[in-house]
This record gives C-alpha cells, structure tokens and sequence, in this order.
C-alpha cells in the first residue's frame, strides 16, 4: 500500500528516471567506459614495424614495463610524490589549521585563496613558474640587480623545481580535506584539553592531530595519486631529469608512438590508485572526502 | 572555611555588549554555588572566565587568594563539565577519565588506581574499553564529570550539565552531584537556567539579569525574600504589584496601586517612594467582604485544579491577573462572583524599586 502510494507520488513529481539519469549514463559510457576498455584491450595489443597497432594478443607490454629503466623510473616517480605529500602536509596543515579556525571576517578571503587558481589551467600556471625562475627570469633578474648573485642560477630543471610546482599544484588537494576535518573539530574538545592540563603541544598530538587524521590521510592520497601522472610539470620544470610514470606514458603515446605500451603503463597506474584508494578505504577512510 | 573564589569588580565587555557588569562574589570552601539566570544573561562568561577561556575585561579573580588573571586554563586547579560533555571521541572511556592525570604525568599504576576508584564512584565499572559514541547521554554525563574531577581540583565548574538528559534521568543526576560534592568536598560552581535544579542543589544561589548580580542568598532566603522584582518572579510563580508607599506606620505599609491599595510589612520604605510587593499564589487569600487595609476587589475568572490544591484565576478591573491557591475540598465563590483579595502582612515581600520616589523626581526637577 505504502509502496503503491509513494510510486503515484514519484510519477506525478518527477520525470521518468530514464529521461533523469539517462543521458548522463549515456555520457559516462561513451567517455569513460568505451575510451578506458579499449585503453584495457590495447595494452594486451602489438605493433607492427610501422608502429601500427596490431590487435594480437600479447603480454609483451607487460614483461617490457619491468625492464630496468622503467622500474628506476617508477621508484624516482614514487620519491617525488611522498616528498610532494610530505611537504603538501607540512605547508597546508597550519595553513588549513588557520583559515579553518580563524574567526576573522578574512577566513572567506583566505579560503578564496586557495579556490582561485583552479579557475586558471595549471599548465599556464606552472609556465609562469618557469618565467619566474628561468635563466632570464624574474627570479634571476632580482638577485642579479640586487647584486645577490652575478649570474643566473639554475633553478629550473632539477628534481627539486619539479616537487616545487607538483607541491604548488596539488595543495590545494591537501588543503580542502584537511580544512574540512579540522573546521568540525568540536572547540570545546580543545578547551576541554586544557582545561584538563595539557600544554598546547599535548592537546595538538593527543587531540587535534588523531581526530585531523582522516584529513590528512585523504588529502595525502588525492596529491600522491595525481602526482605520478603530472607529466607536464616534470616536462615544463624538470626538464627530463625528474620523470614521473605520466611521463612514461606520455612518452609512448607521442614521441615513442607505442600506444600499446603507453595503453600497459596506464593500466598499470590506474591499478597502482585503485589499491591506494582501497587501502584508504579500508583504513576507514571517507570515499565522499575523496570526491569519489 | 575560607574563600576560595573570589570575583572582585569584575566586567566582560565584547565589542558592544556588557555581558558582565561589576561582578563581586565570593565563594565558599565546599559550597555548591548556582548561578542562576535565563540565557544571556553573563551566567556562562562568568563561569568560563574562572576556567580561563575567557578574560575579564576589568577586574580580578582569586583562586585560593591567589591571582589567576596570568594563568592559562592547564595551569588552573580548577576543571569544567562542559555542556556539550567535550569527551574524545577517539580515546576511550578509562583514556578519557585518565587524561588530566597523564598530562600531569602521573605514574601509568598510578593512574590505574585512580581512574578505576573514579570510575566505581560515578557508577561505570566495566565501560574502562568503551568509546564515547557508544554511551547514552547519562553515561557520558558521568564520564565528563569523572573525567573533570580526577584532577581532584579545587573548584569543579558544570556549565548547564544536565541540559541534555530527559526529566526524570536530569532529578536523578542532581541527586548524585550533590551526593559527589558532600562526599568529596570540593567546591561546585554550577551554572543553569532551571531555578527548581537551582533550588535543589544549591548552598547558594547567585541570580544574574543582564549581566549584574541581582542577588546572593540561600534557596531559601531567594524564595522567600526576592530583592528584586527580578527575582521575584524568576523564581517560582507570583503575583506583583507596582505602587507607590502611601502610608507608613512603624514597620506597616500601605501602598497604593492602580486599582486600590494593599499593605505589607517591610523596613525602610519612604512615603511617595515606588516600589514592588511580590506575594505567592499560596500565600494569597481572599474574602468575601472587604479585610482591613485592602482595598482591592477582582472577579472569579476560573479555577484550575491540581492535585491537592485549586487554583483561581481572579481578575483586577484594570485587567490583570492574580493567582490565588487554595486547599481543595473548600467551597468556591461561583466564577462571575466579586472577592476581595488580600494576605498576612507579612506574607508579602516587599521590594524596593530602582527607580526614583516621587518626591526624588520633583527635587531633580527643581534642582533643574
């Protein structure tokens, strides 16, 4: 009776749910489903002597993926992205801390801060990393007239220019979760906490940092996951020196023209975020922080 | 016994907002002290500024004489039971109770030996490995309480703690607090806005009204001797009159009101002076023929029977309501029928008005 009453109600309100969810399943399969089964279908491809692909199946994309030069790469792709995190956790957590428990009428603005570069394409925006630290940069140019230094310096295409813009990109990733877990922190816990005797060190390591936890977790996760792919930002700041497994891919699909392989080496990220992310969620983590 | 809180003139002020006003008070070793007043009205900020989290804007506090004004919340022998109870959702029961002890670093046996005394006093035995969340509310008011006084501190501060729990789980909790305070001897400061936990629970009862402190007396003396016309009707129910004193005789006063005049028994009262007589519905009686030195009459407008008494609603030609309490079981004037109202003299309390008498307003006129 109940149920009879609630699909009359549900008819007479809504569109059918077909016209609803329809269109936007229609687009999901077509973009994602169709692109990521022939991206599956391929790794498992072979070219020919014109670098054709040749739709017989084959392992060899895999076996290749474990040569030497590759796994070098993997481990260099892997240290960039927990240094990216770390420095990500160590710069946005006091500056999460501050816009989430400022009580000034500037926390919109800061938070603004942090929203705003993501309406402009990050491949311009680390450009503009590279004119602010290029030979001929703004950088040099300062140190050089300010007689700091009497030629340019280097500061681009080094491992550490790439960590600065992959850091630079992805904060605002650590930044967002992080100010959604400690913004629905109870105040009165803290106070609770010093009312109790503890120093302000103790009440960070015995209640504010167990109960940020899970923002930082998830925010870790949603910087080293796209960290390994960030192709362009090692390309544009580190000049081939910092690859990540993004270049790797890159590489096949462009100038190496072995989309097979490139198709293997996809996989095999999107195998590498899936674990992370199962990890995460497993550990208890919040799918909907994740944004998935 | 000596004083352990002492509150000398102190002010809060935020931005625009008065919320303290000239505060003195001074609290008893092993007193249970409500403050007691409706939301906003400076009972909290005065609590949280004894805690730390808050800062007098003037004026000091002393705790066991000794000035507090430089020392953060940690280093206060004085702990809170919070509202909200603030436990750490994280840790567990025993972790919480034993957190003001591990910050002290106390030895880990020690702490064992306490938490679990803590824990059998409050009644929790057996909850050491449970989390927060999977407590009721009563249980975790239990757990905030044992948790704040593990640091066996000087004064324990209770900001409305049983404002969450249902009626009958809230009359049971006033009885064990009270029970705790006798048994351990500590000092209670204890904010709420329920005049009857008020009464119940307090040694005294500290009422505030738009910041001041309208007056500091026993439940009894507050009940039974309002000094303010605040008081008067915050506490229990009342019937008020607004006058001006239009015969005094020794300690004998007549005042006359809008729709007559009435008498009562007070000292100090000034002919032409305006003031207040507060008189319980209990105390309230009347006639059927006009009682010497009233001269009041009202209309039976309804009668309410509870329990073991009637109430009657009379009305004043002017409009207003009085609420007189009568025995069950006597015979009532029909509703519709004229009565004349009055009480023992000195039944009624008289109070003082804040504003000028008469003869003061004339005088600031002709010194004008």
């Amino acid at each position: 009776m109940g149920k009879k009453h609630s699909k009359h109600e549900w008819k007479s309100n809504t569109l059918p749910a077909f016209v609803m969810v329809g269109p936007v399943t229609v687009m999901l399969i077509l973009l994602v489903a169709v692109p990521l089964i022939y991206v599956g279908i391929m790794s498992f491809c072979t070219t020919d002597a014109y670098y054709n692909v040749v739709f017989k199946f084959s392992l060899e994309n895999y076996a290749q993926l474990l040569s030497p030069d590759y796994v070098k790469i993997y481990g260099q792709s892997i240290v960039i992205a927990l240094i990216t995190t770390i420095l990500c956790i160590l710069i946005g957590y006091p500056f999460s801390y501050i816009i989430a428990r400022t009580k000034s009428k500037k926390k919109q603005l800061l938070y603004m801060l942090v929203i705003i570069p993501f309406w402009t394409n990050s491949l311009i925006r680390i450009y503009g990393w590279r004119t602010f630290l290029g030979s001929s940069g703004w950088l040099n140019s300062l140190l050089q007239f300010l007689h700091i230094t009497s030629g340019p310096v280097d500061f681009i295409y080094k491992q550490g220019t790439t960590v600065l813009g992959m850091v630079y990109c992805l904060i605002p990733f650590m930044i967002l979760p992080l100010y959604t877990a400690i913004e629905k922190l109870d105040g009165n816990l803290l106070e609770a906490s010093s009312d109790l005797g503890a120093k302000p060190v103790s009440t960070f390591l015995e209640v504010i940092l167990p109960l940020t936890s899970g923002g930082i977790f998830s925010g870790s996760i949603m910087v080293f996951i796209p960290c390994l792919g960030y192709f362009f930002v090692a390309n544009i700041l580190g000049g081939g020196n910092s690859d990540v497994i993004g270049n790797l891919i890159e590489r096949q699909f462009k100038s190496g023209n072995n989309w097979p392989l490139g198709a293997a080496l996809s996989i095999i990220l999107i195998v590498v975020t899936l674990i992370l992310v199962k990890i995460y969620q497993k550990a208890g983590g919040d799918m909907d922080s994740l944004g998935v | 016994m000596g004083h352990i809180v002492e509150i000398e003139g102190v002010n809060k002020i935020y931005g625009k907002n008065h919320v303290v006003k000239d505060l003195n008070l001074t609290v008893e070793e092993g007193e249970f002290l409500t403050f007691l007043g409706s939301s906003g009205c400076g009972k909290t900020t005065t609590l949280r500024m004894i805690a730390g989290f808050e800062e007098p804007t003037t004026g000091t506090i002393k705790v066991e004489g000794e000035n507090i004004e430089e020392k953060e919340p940690f280093e206060r022998d004085v702990n809170t039971v919070f509202q909200s109870y603030a436990l750490f959702p994280h840790k567990t029961i025993f972790d919480n109770i034993a957190y003001g002890l591990k910050m002290k670093k106390v030895p880990k046996a020690e702490i064992k030996e306490r938490v679990t005394e803590m824990m059998e006093l409050v009644q929790l035995e057996g909850f050491e490995k449970r989390y927060p969340s999977q407590l009721s509310g009563g249980q975790k008011q239990r757990v905030a309480i044992a948790r704040a006084l593990i640091n066996r501190p000087k004064v324990l501060l209770l900001d409305e703690p049983l404002g969450a729990l249902d009626l009958k789980l809230r009359k049971q909790m006033q009885l064990e607090l009270k029970r705790l305070q006798k048994k351990l001897n500590i000092t209670f400061i204890y904010v709420t806005h329920d005049q009857e936990e008020a009464l119940t629970m307090s040694d005294r009862i500290a009422i505030m009204h738009d910041g001041i402190l309208d007056q500091l007396g026993t439940p009894t003396e507050i009940y039974e001797s309002p000094a303010t016309k605040f008081v008067a009707t915050f506490i229990g129910e009342t019937n008020i009159f607004d006058g001006t004193v239009s015969f005094v005789q020794g300690d004998h006063v007549q005042v006359m009101i809008e729709n007559g005049f009435i008498s009562g028994i007070g000292d100090g009262f000034r002919f032409g002076e305006y003031m207040t007589v507060s008189v319980r519905p209990e105390k309230m009686k009347f006639s059927d023929s006009p009682v010497d030195g009233f001269g009041i009459t009202a209309f039976v407008k309804d009668y309410v029977y509870v329990g073991s008494v009637i109430k009657c609603i009379v009305e004043l030609p002017n409009g207003n309501e009085l609420k007189i309490e009568r025995l069950a079981g006597q015979s009532l004037p029909a509703i519709g029928s004229r009565i004349y109202p009055y009480w023992n003299k000195e039944d009624a309390v008289l109070i003082h008005s804040k504003e000028n008498s008469i003869f003061e307003a004339l005088d600031n006129i002709v010194l004008a």
